[in-house]
């Protein structure tokens, strides 16, 4: 039994009730053992995916119950993928709270953090669907926590939303969970996949209520339209680096879609017919409608950062509802690209809004401003899809993966205008943002005292800017870069990984212990 | 040089000019000048192989899953194209580094130069479409950034923002016509497309294909009639407009249809869509640079027109079109680039570009004079210069094109625009340079030094040696070139000055002193021009953009308005909609339970539940009696659990019920009594409806599932089978929870924990703002009870206190055998602690309480941690449980489980949640000085004592 699968959950389990019992007080011992948790994280989530990526699957049955009676955490390529991507992710933004002492701003920062890791690893990894029940609801109160670090006024508002509304999944979660409970006698995925399999024909109605409901579950975390109206208001008033880390969890819904919607009811399940991909695709293509013009329509830097979130999930939606192995390959290039680009936006947007704050109007120049609107240019290019960031290879990804769907049409078109929109609304913030401010005429501000050289003012405001903020989002971009460059063996990858979903013989075999 | 290199090297060094730009500006260009010579060095060194008609390739995988592959290749065309590119870019590194003032960034300027070379070059030498689309978008981002690079003026900013709407669309439409096309074909490598005309062209799809392709071109090249960004454009310096804007960006339409002419021209489509849209782009681009008084602008429609008459060549299909296209690139990059600059001269030195202000300037800019006039004449297409060639060849081939049937239109419209072109190069000539001397001029003008007119000095000795020696100078270039354009066959070119007399030299007399006669009376004209309503493709633009903008911000707006309550019933109605669907598609049997006989007990805890319910409905504005309402349906819950054999189930939820309502009304004690009425009765009816057909949904679904067996055995046999002899204990909930899904209850207690601590968090938060002091002055609406700490009660708790604790430890040790368990221990425990805090407030019992709450969590959690961790030094699984029976005289067997240290981690962690959440709610009641120094506020013993009643002064 390979003990390090379960590591990245508990080493963070272990690791925040440590900082609260211990070194609540200090601010400084947090840190170094947040960070280097973090990294030992990404140490071995990449050791963890290096096993995986050979094609085999490692279960681990936790209190040594054989599934489906006990609990299993499952290592395949696709959860040792999204691992990776958390961890590394986790480095990124705990580097930049760090750095722009965001967590300093209230308590218990690092201890949520880790919490919040635990929670999203655990869903990544384990086999049973109440456990990740289990995980969401941890996910879910650590963000709650971290959404409202630093408190205020308009954050708490929009906690209290963001809780009610998670709530409401919770409880749809359970009564997914209790339906599908009722029908087949079991929790377990690979157990729930086989049973389905093999369910009357003459019973199938109540399996699809079930069926729907899990979905729908899924699609709140994923910020599929009509249910994704938690998203706008929280991430935009979240702080930043906390929203930044957000770009995973709505991952976490569209993972969720994707293994249970390959492994138990996949495209071949005659039960579950006419279920998933048939409204999932619709509504994949007006969330991707709808984020992109709320990015065109943003006031305020942190609300278009979670549009274009909300845009690229509905990319995302759009490569998995077609459920085909090559367009969740694309699916899967997608995921670790909007992660990381919505990542880098949120923690650019922070860079911006610490500075001169978040509204889109024409202000005096922000110190650093050319280095931030170099970052922001960058970033609007990995976002909106334009080459040569990953954003276009993902989107000519996906958009060749949709080319024997019915609807390549409407997808293609959908795609292409509302990158347009996307490309028009950060022209325009950056244009107001960046360029304007150097305007005199356009600045909203009494006439400050007469610059005589841009860069000497530049040094007189940001003696002290802290490099940290800046490392991260460099790592982050990085992480783009090497995306596109890399594009190649990462598309191997990701096909073995779609592969794996679609056929998993050795999923089953190996978590429920059967002999091929 | 290898073409990697090539394409690589702007890019490589791109970062040069921005770092070298500390060392002075000289170091910056001579830095860029160094990377573009370097790479126009490496393309010559390959132009004799290309010449001798071989095609140069390098291939590199990059994403092989797609077809989208770092392949580039060498032929005429791409050699004609990198040439320009490369050797023009040269020329403009050199003008602008004299032409850019002081302040402006010249780092920032020559990197983004580089980059937009990089991505032309790129262009040119993609032999994968893919890459070509990368390249493409690349080029529209640099010259996003060029455009904008006087970031302080608006039509920069509005420019820039237009040229990238625009191309940055094409580009979109392009990427689908591009997929099509490999869809086609089955290929996204150019080499192999290009040899599958006839498989493209009878396609289905080749007119959406050839569309969306050409949308791409045409918006890039300023084609009628995404004609408008590129005027705007010239907000950019001088040396982008020369560069971009006549010589190279604009022209990868052109070098894109021209790449793609092989298989996609020859059709009808291709000739009815791109030589009309070619024919009136020319047209309309020369009248329209006839009246524009702005040199550049003048310079801008002039490029339009002239990229409108080689579209309008290729359009033509035939071969010979397509060579004098090529022709005409070449002339027109020269001609054109030296134009502009000159332009930029005289704005460098007069600070107007106004042709209005200007004229006169042949006496005080001799130089500039001379190399405006030849560049003019030779747009003009008067012998001998190098346009005159290009102009003939077109009117030539315009005779032997009919357009639907007319024999007569093309060659009369492209007289006409002939004519106009005429005359606006006569114009820039006359206007500007003949005429008086004036005195307004706003600055001093003389002849710039050598490195302003070094660059179009160079580019007009190649105006007149291409004239007057076509075949030698760029022969065997434009042959090449055009056979590369043309796919298959060999086309010869030649070009001389004197043809005889041709229609053409008869059209080119026409157009010429047409021209004249019009630059006469082109102030009449330009009064009449002035007078009339035009369509302003600006105003419009931005209109429709602010207009989107505006629309977008509605909607978005709109839609997301905040109101939790719809978002609530959206969410409702979705899921009730998507359940309704998903259960009127599928099947189902009849029940194979039978109903039990309904009995007195449930039909009173029914009605119970029902009525708390409906009062909660009719009474919840008021919050207390709600609280108390909802009291009595956990209660009615717990009872139903026992009833129905489930004492763990009904231990929980009575002690869960306890401690959140005490924690309610905790919380209760900080908000208003009454909830105040905020929708309207519509809305309220909305909600009703839809909360009554969700309940109802919910109820059937439940009734529905009570009433089937599972489908296959359910995995509980085996827990039942399994609890004793594998998890040691007889209580097979308590061993689900500490053993077969210990890691779910490790998960929640996670939970638990977390969730004190985001209280304690949000508490604090809340305590360090502006809410403390409202907190501090608030004056209760009703009157606090005089005696806040009863004698009784603190009596009563001290001694309900051990034994509450014994039942706590009671439960929790038989846990594992009979109703019981960690969770439920940690409730009344904490239930035992609470009922000190009530009875003598926060203050006194928090000052004995010496463990941090905190500390109790997070022991919890780590104690569950360790015991499960500790399975791993005999080599099992997390949480793997193990147990044993000892025997010790006196005592009884027992049996020790490590199962039990996980419950204790369970326990721990209740007790610490629990405390830490009532500890918070706590804080928010604190007041300066109230912390008792008493358990109780009246003490009968302690009046007798001394005279000390009360520590409310302290």
């Amino acid at each position: 039994m390979n003990h390090w699968i379960i590591a990245p959950v508990v080493l963070p389990a272990v690791v925040a009730p440590f900082i609260i019992m211990v070194i609540r007080f200090h601010l400084d011992l947090q840190r170094i053992f947040s960070l280097a948790t973090t990294v030992a994280l990404c140490a071995i989530s990449l050791m963890l995916m290096s096993q995986a990526a050979g094609g085999t699957v490692q279960v681990y049955e936790l209190g040594d119950w054989p599934a489906p009676f006990g609990i299993v955490l499952v290592l395949d390529r696709l959860s040792a993928l999204m691992i990776v991507l958390t961890s590394l992710l986790a480095l990124a933004v705990n580097l930049y709270a760090i750095g722009s002492g965001w967590d300093a701003r209230g308590r218990h920062f690092h201890a949520l953090f880790q919490f919040q890791l635990m929670g999203v690893l655990g869903a990544f990894l384990t086999g049973d669907a109440f456990n990740l029940f289990v995980f969401f609801e941890v996910l879910l109160i650590a963000s709650y926590g971290l959404m409202i670090h630093g408190g205020g006024k308009r954050r708490l508002q929009a906690g209290v939303q963001y809780v009610v509304y998670n709530l409401l999944g919770s409880t749809l979660f359970l009564f997914a969970l209790g339906t599908l409970y009722a029908v087949t006698g079991t929790l377990n995925m690979a157990d729930l996949a086989v049973r389905v399999a093999e369910l009357p024909a003459e019973e199938t109605a109540l399996l699809r209520v079930g069926a729907v409901l899990l979905l729908l579950v899924f699609a709140i975390k994923a910020a599929v339209l009509p249910l994704h109206f938690w998203l706008p208001a929280s991430y935009a008033n979240a702080p930043l680096p906390v929203a930044a880390l957000f770009a995973i969890m709505t991952k976490v819904g569209a993972y969720a879609i994707l293994r249970m919607y390959t492994l138990v009811f996949g495209p071949d399940v005659s039960v579950t017919q006419g279920l998933v991909g048939d409204w999932l695709l619709p509504a994949a293509l007006l969330t991707l409608a709808v984020g992109s013009i709320g990015v065109l329509g943003a006031r305020e830097i942190g609300r278009l950062m979670a549009f274009a979130a909300i845009a690229s999930m509905g990319t995302l939606l759009v490569a998995i509802s077609l459920f085909n192995p090559q367009a969740t390959a694309a699916a899967v290039y997608y995921i670790v690209h909007s992660t990381f680009a919505a990542a880098l936006m949120f923690l650019i947007a922070d860079l911006v809004m610490e500075r001169r704050g978040g509204e889109i109007i024409a202000q005096r120049p922000m110190p650093q401003t050319g280095l931030i609107a170099a970052l922001f240019f960058t970033g609007s290019i990995a976002v909106a899809g334009m080459p040569p960031l990953s954003g276009f290879l993902g989107k000519l990804l996906v958009m060749d993966a949709a080319r024997d769907s019915d609807q390549v049409w409407l997808i293609w078109a959908v795609i292409l205008i509302s990158s347009l929109v996307t490309i028009v609304g950060l022209a325009r913030a950056g244009s107001i943002l960046f360029w304007e401010s150097h305007d005199a005429a356009h600045v909203r501000e009494p006439e400050p005292e007469p610059e005589p050289h841009e860069d000497e003012a530049e040094v007189e405001i940001a003696p002290k800017a802290p490099a940290l903020p800046i490392v991260a989002c460099f790592l982050l971009l990085g992480g783009l870069v090497a995306l596109t460059v890399f594009a190649g063996p990462m598309m191997d990858y990701a096909s073995a990984t779609a592969a794996q979903l679609f056929a998993p013989v050795d999923y089953l075999d190996t978590v429920l212990r059967r002999t091929p | 040089m290898s073409l990697f290199l090539i394409a690589a090297l702007p890019f490589l060094g791109a970062v040069f000019p921005a770092l070298l730009i500390r060392a002075g500006r000289n170091a910056s260009s001579m830095a860029a000048g160094s990377v573009t010579l370097l790479a126009l060095v490496g393309l010559l060194i390959n132009a004799p192989a290309v010449i001798r008609g071989e095609v140069i390739t390098a291939r590199l995988d990059w994403l092989p899953w797609l077809g989208l592959n770092a392949n580039f290749f060498l032929d005429g065309l791409g050699l004609l194209f990198a040439g320009l590119i490369l050797g023009i870019g040269l020329l403009i590194i050199l003008y602008a580094r004299f032409y850019l003032s002081r302040e402006d960034p010249m780092g920032q300027f020559y990197t983004y130069l580089l980059l937009f070379q990089g991505a032309m070059v790129g262009i040119v030498l993609s032999d994968n479409i893919l890459l070509l689309l990368v390249f493409w978008e690349l080029t529209s981002l640099s010259s996003f950034l060029l455009i904008g690079y006087w970031k302080h003026l608006p039509e920069g900013r509005q420019g820039a923002r237009m040229a990238l709407a625009v191309t940055g669309s094409g580009g979109l439409a392009m990427i689908g016509g591009m997929l099509i096309l490999g869809n086609i074909v089955g290929s996204y490598d150019l080499t192999v497309i290009l040899q599958n005309k006839e498989l493209i062209q009878s396609s289905p799809l080749y007119l959406p294909a050839l569309i969306l392709i050409l949308l791409g071109c045409f918006t890039k090249s300023a084609q009628f009639p995404f004609h408008f960004w590129l005027p705007h454009a010239m907000a950019a310096p001088t040396p982008v407009s020369a560069y971009l804007h006549s010589a190279t960006m604009v022209k990868a339409g052109l070098f894109l249809m021209a790449r793609m002419w092989p298989v996609l021209a020859g059709t009808s489509e291709w000739f009815y869509i791109v030589a009309t849209t070619g024919l009136v782009t020319m047209l309309l681009g020369a009248v329209i640079a006839l009246f524009k008084d702005d040199l550049k602008a003048l310079l801008a429609f002039s490029t339009v027109s002239h990229l409108g008459l080689i579209t309008m060549l290729l359009g033509f299909g035939t071969k010979v079109a397509a060579m004098a296209a090529v022709f005409h690139i070449v002339n027109h990059a020269t001609f054109k680039a030296a134009l502009f600059m000159t332009a930029g001269i005289v704005d460098h030195e007069t600070h107007t570009r106004d042709i209005k202000k200007l004229g006169g300037l042949r006496h005080l800019m001799p130089l500039t004079f001379t190399i405006a006039t030849i560049a003019s004449l030779s747009m003009a297409g008067i012998p001998p210069f190098n346009g005159f060639l290009s102009k003939e060849k077109m009117l030539e081939e315009t005779v032997h094109t009919v357009w639907m049937g007319s024999h007569y239109l093309v060659p009369a419209l492209a007289v006409l625009a002939a004519l106009f072109s005429a005359a606006y190069s006569f114009r820039y000539i006359w206007h500007v340079f003949m005429g008086p001397v004036r005195h307004s001029y706003p600055a001093h003008p003389h002849d710039p030094g050598p490195g302003l007119w070094l660059a179009p000095g160079f580019l007009v000795t190649l105006v007149v040696l291409i004239g007057l020696f076509p075949n030698t100078m760029v022969g065997p270039l434009v042959e090449t070139a055009g056979n590369a354009v043309i796919g298959g066959g060999h086309e010869h070119f030649h070009a001389k000055i004197w043809h005889g007399f041709t229609p053409a030299l008869y059209m080119s007399m026409i157009a010429t002193v047409g021209g004249i006669a019009l630059l006469m009376s082109q102030r009449r004209l330009a009064a009449v021009w002035d007078a009339a309503r035009r369509p302003e493709a600006k105003e419009i633009f931005d209109a429709l953009i602010a207009a989107v903008t505006r629309a977008s911000q509605w909607f978005t707006d709109a839609l997301h308005n905040g109101a939790l309550t719809r978002y609530a019933a959206i969410f409702v109605v979705f899921t009730l909609a998507l359940a309704g669907y998903a259960y009127s598609t599928g099947t189902m049997a009849a029940p194979t339970r039978e109903m039990l006989p309904v009995s007195a007990m449930p039909i009173v805890g029914w009605i119970c539940i029902m009525g708390a319910t409906a009062c909660v409905v009719a009474f919840h504005r008021n919050r207390l009696l709600a609280l108390v309402l909802m009291g009595i349906v956990g209660l009615v819950v717990s009872m139903g659990f026992n009833y129905l054999s489930a004492p763990d189930l009904a231990l929980t939820q009575i002690s869960v019920e306890v401690v959140t309502i005490v924690l309610l009304l905790l919380a209760l004690n900080f908000m208003p009594k009454e909830t105040p009425v905020e929708s309207t009765p519509a809305r309220r009816i909305r909600d009703v409806v839809l909360s009554v057909t969700a309940g109802l949904g919910v109820g059937g679904l439940i009734y529905a599932l009570l009433g089937r067996d599972f489908s296959a055995p359910s995995i509980a046999d085996y827990h039942l089978e399994n609890s004793y002899s594998g998890g040691g204990g007889t209580n097979v909930v308590n061993v689900i929870l500490v053993d077969f899904r210990g890691f779910d209850t490790f998960g929640e207690i996670t939970v638990l924990g977390i969730a004190a601590v985001v209280i304690y968090a949000l508490t604090e938060a809340i305590l360090s703002s502006r809410v403390r002091a409202r907190l501090l002055n608030r004056v209760m609406d009703t009157p606090q009870a005089g005696d806040a700490h009863p004698l009784m009660m603190v009596v009563a708790t001290r001694v309900m206190m051990p034994i509450a604790l014994m039942v706590a430890a009671y439960i929790f040790f038989r846990g594992h055998n009979l109703p019981g368990g960690g969770f439920i221990a940690g409730l009344i425990a904490a239930i035992a602690v609470i009922m000190q805090y009530m009875a003598s407030g926060f203050g006194w019992a928090a000052e004995r309480q010496r463990i941090p709450y905190h500390g109790i969590i997070g022991s919890g959690v780590l104690v569950a941690a360790v015991t499960g961790m500790g399975a791993w030094f005999n080599g099992l699984p997390f949480l793997t449980s193990a147990f044993g029976y000892v025997h010790i005289e006196p005592l009884e067997e027992f049996e020790l489980a490590t199962a039990a240290l996980f419950d204790l981690g369970v326990f721990l962690a209740v007790v610490g949640a629990v405390m830490l959440a009532l500890e918070s709610l706590a804080r928010f009641a604190w007041q300066p000085g109230i912390i008792p120094e008493h358990p109780m506020d009246i003490n009968p013993e302690r009046d007798e004592d001394g005279p000390q009643t009360s520590g409310q002064e302290a």
